[in-house]
């Protein structure tokens, strides 16, 4: 049984340590804040100004003035300030955020990572999404293994326009979940989903990796 | 002292807009835009404009009003998912596009208001955003060189103004508007509502008044929410 969406949400949850600063993509990653473990305490930051993001709002508490990067309104913390979009990505580039985890179309084995465009399709732009890969310390990617027509998006190289060179760390898909400790160092294989066999893996995954230990 | 507070948003705009100009608004998808500045530009004649902006509005609110009437021939973005209209004449050639990273966005603009050309940054290095730009390594790792942008005319929307055009934005509204502010020859803001000097606490003023020339009480402050997203529960 692959993993649901929900699950790759636990598992990058899992990552998130007390006192982080952390930014989460649009999509999967946005769900990851339903499972931080009780006794983790995380800061989450949106690009568009906002430290220390609250809850979905009641539907009285609604306020057009406070929304997150996905546009959604969110409520606000205790420990909620607010600066302008510049400060926001200084934040960012300047390396104060701990982890951020994101979507992706595809991944390579280098840790390059493409999630903004495909070429001849109307391209709605990068967002945040390269400043996030260039200056946050940790960079978790949750996507599909698969494409829809079965294609592997984890790959010796990726085939769309990069995002960022060599900026993923950790790697986790409905199949599997891969993991390296530096970005010179390869992909190694941390964790199969329950039922995937590594001839399954291996089949539907383009990109070389490291198995050791209980995997091999 | 020098009248900033103008009657309408037709005056504060008089004698500022041409023909091939660029304009820098603020806001971040619906929220925090010059609403009542963009209607007013809608209903100009002006055309041919540059537009810097995060994004581009909806087809029927904020800056994709400009779009729909024809008036805008060049977006400088980061993300503009959100509009039918821009796509159609984006993928007709009507409409050129020039994307940015988010983060680079507002640094140019922050840059084009501090008087700082041109800045280095490792975001898209060595992606199709850093192509055609000067690549340098420091401390081994490799930035592009990006420009500054300036604006003809800066649009922003704020929660209070004085009449010395000091502003106070309110929450994630206040996202590009200050750095729009400052990156403006000319710089309008609309505001929520206009207080007499004095009033405001000088170390809580977020943009100071010498970045707003012109400053209008906002006609309309729809602020139309793009995601409404709720929970269950008592308030």
């Amino acid at each position: 049984m692959p993993w649901t969406r929900e699950e790759l949400a636990a598992r990058a949850a899992a990552e998130l340590r007390d006192g982080y600063f952390v930014n989460l993509g649009i999509g999967i990653p946005t769900l990851v804040a339903n499972y931080i473990a009780p006794g983790v305490d995380v800061t989450l930051q949106s690009e568009n100004g906002m430290l220390g993001l609250g809850p979905f709002p009641t539907e009285s508490q609604v306020d057009a003035d406070i929304i997150n990067a996905g546009k959604q309104t969110i409520t606000e913390l205790d420990r909620t300030s607010y600066v302008s979009s510049a400060e926001s990505f200084a934040m960012i580039r300047g390396g104060h955020i701990d982890l951020s985890v994101l979507g992706a179309m595809e991944v390579a084995e280098n840790g390059d990572l493409a999630n903004w465009m495909v070429p001849g399709r109307m391209i709605k732009g990068p967002g945040g999404a390269m400043d996030l890969v260039s200056g946050v310390r940790r960079i978790i990617v949750l996507m599909d293994h698969r494409a829809k027509d079965g294609t592997p998006k984890f790959r010796r190289r990726c085939s769309l326009p990069l995002t960022g060179a060599n900026v993923v760390d950790l790697l986790i898909t409905d199949m599997a979940m891969f993991e390296r400790p530096d970005r010179q160092s390869p992909f190694m294989l941390r964790e199969v989903a329950p039922g995937v066999s590594l001839e399954e893996l291996r089949a539907a995954t383009e990109a070389d990796f490291l198995i050791q230990g209980a995997f091999a | 002292m020098v009248e900033k507070v103008y009657a309408d948003a037709a005056s504060a705009l008089d004698g500022l807009l041409f023909d091939g100009m660029t304009l820098a608004a603020g806001g971040f998808g619906l929220c925090g835009i010059p609403e009542t500045l963009i209607d007013e530009i809608a209903r100009s004649a002006v055309r041919d404009l540059t537009i810097i902006s995060n994004n581009a509005g909806v087809d029927d609110y904020g800056l994709g009003l400009l779009l729909r009437s024809k008036q805008v021939s060049k977006m400088i973005s980061s993300y503009v998912g959100e509009n039918k209209e821009f796509e159609r004449q984006y993928l007709s050639g009507e409409l050129e596009l020039e994307f940015n990273p988010q983060g680079t966005l507002a640094e140019r603009i922050r840059a084009g208001g501090a008087g700082i050309p041109a800045f280095f940054t490792q975001t898209g290095a060595r992606t199709l955003v850093s192509e055609g730009k000067e690549e340098r390594l420091f401390d081994g790792k490799p930035y592009i060189l990006e420009t500054s942008l300036r604006a003809d005319v800066a649009l922003v929307k704020a929660w209070k103004g004085d009449t010395h055009g000091n502003l106070v934005f309110r929450k994630s509204a206040r996202n590009f508007n200050p750095v729009v502010a400052a990156c403006g020859k000319v710089t309008v803001a609309e505001v929520e509502e206009i207080v007499p000097v004095g009033t405001l606490d000088p170390d809580q003023v977020h943009t100071s008044g010498i970045y707003v020339q012109r400053l209008i009480l906002a006609a309309k402050n729809e602020k139309r929410i793009e995601k409404r997203t709720t929970r269950e529960g008592a308030a």
